[in-house]
């Protein structure tokens, strides 16, 4: 519940500082009686550590714990921003006077009681670090770098990772909110270089969540990683030029929705919209996808990289219809967009830590499933590609056009998959990418838990899925033309 | 509005330096047989200035402390943002604990003692800009306007920014090195939205100096962004075919980043390039040369040491398209049974040796071929040096810029991209810590309708 995470938070962040609430109302007046609209506080505290494995053994690993304090002023489009790493009240003070200067003096904003929300938390407020004896964390590492090993000699060299972190953030506003959140994050990354006859290929894979360590060991799910890093260099190895040129693209299920994050979700983002920046800007209620096409952006799946007890401005995340049987519902916010926009919030306002401020952001971003089994979708297609992991994106949200580039992928000949090729980026342009969807799979994955978004220099743990799906065309960069 | 300065005091170098020796000491009481510390300091402010209107004003100020230990060739690393006693003891506690559990590492360590820098030369990297947030705010206004003044099609945007940043950072190691300068970095930015008939493109411009004195006037920022997002307008297509391709000099750079990232330590010992082995050999065509001049003052890359106090010094990379030397710190050293190069934390100040030609010429020399002005994506493989990126640019014959194209994607081979440069510009990029102009590439693959 919100109700003990705050208590956690107020514990961890505002009881060593000596603070109480009084000081919170305390630092947010000291916004007002200039022409501030709202302010907030964000603290946050990060605890954090990395181990790593090359040449089969943990060689380094290191430890971080990040503190500090936000103070946001905001006065109609204006916003003012300071922050500190001190948890004091002369330091709030400092950075609150510094906020305001955003505004002319003589405002007449009000503060709001505290109002504290509630709802089921979508993961426990667990110390993620704490889940594993530092022997079983690098025992786990050592487990994973043997079996890639094991898998094939081919393979020269492994290198694993194993990730965590514990956000605890406590957010009180000037319109009543009172809100805590306590955040684990756990990752673990597997790469492995593979050598045949001279050539050199890379494999990677891994996965991640709001879990504690313990969940690497269930269902051997961190050995699945090892072998799908080896397996993943061993089809590169295979692999021929890609070809160039546009041609129709089977998408697999899972990690490949990097294509609605990109395409789709940025183009969402309602500081875009409200600036007339997107080139999605004013068209709520058009098409903008194939019929077949229905894509939510959803901050409450249990556990999820992506998820959100409540955003980082304590609105309690949802699911959002972005695009429905193809036709564009909704933008998502943030306050101080969903106000200049007279919009409902939809729990999007996030940032990277304490040091930024909020944008709005997506969470998990998805496609519905369809009705078609995958192997039809691959059997419709003559002569295509078939892309089923994906490195990065990128996005021009003005002009619309998005990449993102392949890690796997086959081509797909007569109606079947044939031949692995090498890496190549794809192109396309976001509001009428969708629109090419011809065939939906019954298959909807989400994606293991890697991906972070960046957007303004500010990077948040996000995820996306889709089910299977066919792109009638989609430009696809490789040399073969 | 208020008066505010941007320039909160940097702390006193001796405060610093006695946390730097405090951090060292704690490690030493602990048991650490060596260890290394760096404390930071840094403030900035920055504003956006969005259709006239203040949009954000930023405060910045953020410190950090990061310390590694050893026991004898086991290591462990810790950070946090707290300068207080109690959490440097915590964090070097944290640093021994990892050190405990990590494996000894024979290539483990602190940089050889002889190659730590002795003489430190100052590199005037310090002017600060006591800008208050007014003036802050009519420089961004002022970008802004003259991006919005250009042209009736130039109606929207997403703002003129500028930031001026002050920073001190002071790294010591129980050889008893200790050393730290202060530094500053001022930036103006503006990235405005050109609209016609239903199209909208958005281009940008920015300048960065140490100096604000070098920066680019406020409306010349304005006006270059302006005119880079106008030139956009029109934007087509291209089918699918091969090509010379000309990188602009922005885009060239992070050419020659991935050639770095190629040839340093990490990704040597790892046999994660597609540049092993090839010291000594012709790596780009006998014209190139490629040098580090770490110690040039007021630029953006000097540093008179690196992250471990190692000496920074003048080298060739690549003389006459063979390369000399690799990107490396103490750890892959060893590795690799070599020297450091006195990169721990990267290159300083890398040039790539202007040609003769400029840009109307260069665009002459493409004769018929792509001029690529923005790339998206990250489809550069280090490992194999495979290629592919999203582009935009224009559409060149006979020298003459024809139209705007985008939604195309350029591929190649790193290994024959930088084999097959056929020209490296005289119209250097300085704004970073890479320097380059244009470089011509014989032949790519253009994938597009």
């Amino acid at each position: 519940m919100t109700t003990d995470t705050l208590t956690l938070a107020r514990h961890q962040l505002l009881t060593p500082a000596g603070l109480g609430e009084d000081d919170l109302h305390r630092a947010l007046s000291c916004l007002f009686g200039h022409a501030i609209d709202s302010g907030d506080l964000y603290f946050q505290q990060r605890r954090a550590e990395s181990w790593s494995l090359e040449d089969q053994q943990v060689k380094t690993a290191s430890h971080a714990i990040q503190q500090g304090v936000g103070v946001r002023a905001i006065s109609g489009e204006k916003t003012g921003f300071a922050y500190s790493d001190e948890l004091m009240m002369p330091a709030l003070l400092e950075a609150a006077t510094a906020a305001r200067a955003i505004a002319q003096q003589g405002g007449e904003g009000r503060l709001q009681v505290w109002r504290a929300s509630q709802r089921p938390a979508l993961y426990e407020p667990l110390d993620p670090l704490d889940t594993l004896t530092a022997e079983a964390k690098v025992e786990l590492l050592e487990k994973l770098d043997a079996e890639a090993r094991q898998q094939d000699p081919r393979v020269t060299q492994v290198m694993v990772s194993l990730a965590a972190a514990q956000d605890t953030i406590l957010i009180a506003g000037s319109d009543g909110t009172l809100a805590g959140d306590v955040r684990p994050l756990v990752r673990v990354n597997v790469s492995v270089i593979v050598e045949q006859n001279g050539r050199r290929e890379q494999g990677g894979s891994g996965g991640g969540g709001r879990v504690g360590y313990g969940w690497f060991l269930d269902e051997e799910r961190a050995l699945g990683y090892a072998r799908e890093a080896v397996r993943l260099a061993l089809v590169n190895l295979e692999a021929v030029p890609a070809p160039a040129g546009t041609l129709p693209v089977v998408l697999g299920p899972g990690w490949p929705g990097i294509l609605l994050h990109e395409a789709i979700g940025h183009g969402l983002e309602g500081d875009f919209n409200r600036k007339g920046t997107s080139a999605f800007t004013g068209r709520i209620g058009e098409r903008v996808a194939s019929p077949l096409c229905t894509v939510v952006d959803d901050g409450t799946l249990a556990h999820r990289r992506g998820s959100l007890n409540i955003d980082d401005e304590g609105t309690p995340t949802q699911c959002t219809t972005l695009i429905e049987r193809g036709v564009l519902k909704g933008y998502l916010q943030d306050k101080l967009n969903a106000r200049l926009m007279k919009t409902a919030l939809t729990g999007n306002g996030r940032r990277e830590s304490y040091a930024h401020l909020p944008l709005p952001r997506m969470t998990n971003t998805y496609m519905m499933p369809g009705e078609h089994d995958p192997a039809e979708v691959i059997a419709s297609v003559e002569r295509g590609l078939y892309a089923v992991n994906f490195g990065g994106g990128q996005v021009d949200i003005t002009s619309g056009k998005f990449v993102f580039s392949a890690s796997e992928a086959y081509l797909i000949e007569n109606g079947r998959v044939t031949r692995p090729v090498k890496g190549a980026t794809l192109i396309g342009n976001g509001p009428d990418v969708l629109t090419k969807v011809s065939m939906v799979g019954n298959d909807l994955k989400l994606d293991a838990g890697v991906g972070t978004c960046g957007k303004d220099g500010q990077s948040v743990p996000v995820g996306v899925g889709q089910p299977t799906l066919k792109v009638e065309a989609l430009t696809v960069g490789g040399t073969q033309a | 509005m208020e008066t505010t300065q941007s320039i909160a005091l940097l702390p006193a170098r001796e405060h610093l330096e006695n946390l730097v020796s405090d951090i060292l000491a704690e490690a030493h009481a602990q048991g650490a047989t060596a260890s290394e510390a760096a404390v930071s300091f840094g403030s900035a402010l920055s504003v956006t200035v969005r259709l006239g209107e203040v949009e954000t004003l930023e405060h910045h100020r953020q410190r950090g402390l990061g310390v590694t230990v050893y026991f004898g060739q086991r290591r462990g690393s810790a950070s946090t943002a707290d300068w207080r006693a109690t959490a440097i003891r915590d964090t070097v506690q944290s640093a021994c604990a990892i050190a405990r559990h990590t494996a000894a590492d024979p290539c483990a360590g602190l940089a050889d003692p002889d190659r730590l820098a002795r003489d430190i030369p100052d590199l005037d990297l310090y002017h600060p800009w006591p800008l208050a947030a007014e003036d802050a705010i009519a420089l961004a206004r002022e970008c802004e306007a003259a991006a919005l003044a250009l042209d009736p099609r130039i109606r929207n945007s997403e703002g003129g920014s500028i930031a001026t940043h002050t920073g001190l950072v002071l790294y010591g190691n129980s050889h008893g090195f200790c050393g730290g300068y202060p530094t500053t970095h001022h930036s103006l930015s503006c990235s405005v939205i050109a609209q016609d008939n239903g199209e909208m493109q958005r281009n940008h411009w920015h300048t960065a100096a140490r100096d604000r004195d070098e920066l680019e006037t406020p409306v010349a920022v304005g006006q270059k962004a302006g005119q880079r997002a106008l030139r956009r307008l029109g934007s087509r297509r291209l089918s699918t075919r091969q090509v010379p391709v000309l990188f602009a000099p922005e885009l060239a750079r992070g050419l020659i980043g991935h050639f770095i990232g190629a040839i340093r330590g990490g990704a040597l010992y790892r046999k994660a390039s597609f540049l092993l082995d090839r010291l000594g050999t012709p790596v780009f065509p006998k014209f190139m040369t490629i040098y580090e001049r770490p110690h040039w003052p007021k630029a953006l890359g000097s540093a008179p040491f690196d992250n471990e106090g190692v000496a920074t010094a003048n080298r060739d990379v690549v003389a006459d398209g063979i390369l000399q030397g690799y990107v490396l710190d103490s750890y892959s050293a060893r590795r690799l049974g070599m020297e450091t190069t006195g990169n721990a934390g990267g290159t300083h100040n890398l040039i790539v040796e202007p040609g003769p030609l400029g840009h109307e010429e260069l665009l002459r020399q493409l004769n018929t071929g792509l001029w690529v002005t923005e790339l998206m994506g990250h489809g550069v493989h280090l490992v194999t040096g495979d290629y592919s990126r999203g582009a935009s640019g224009f559409w060149v014959e006979k020298g003459q810029i024809q139209y705007p194209v985008h939604e195309i994607t350029i591929a190649g081979n790193l290994n024959e991209m930088f084999r097959d440069i056929a020209a490296a510009g005289n119209d250097v990029d300085v704004r970073g810590g890479i320097r380059c102009g244009s470089l011509l590439v014989e032949k790519m693959t253009v994938a597009g309708e």
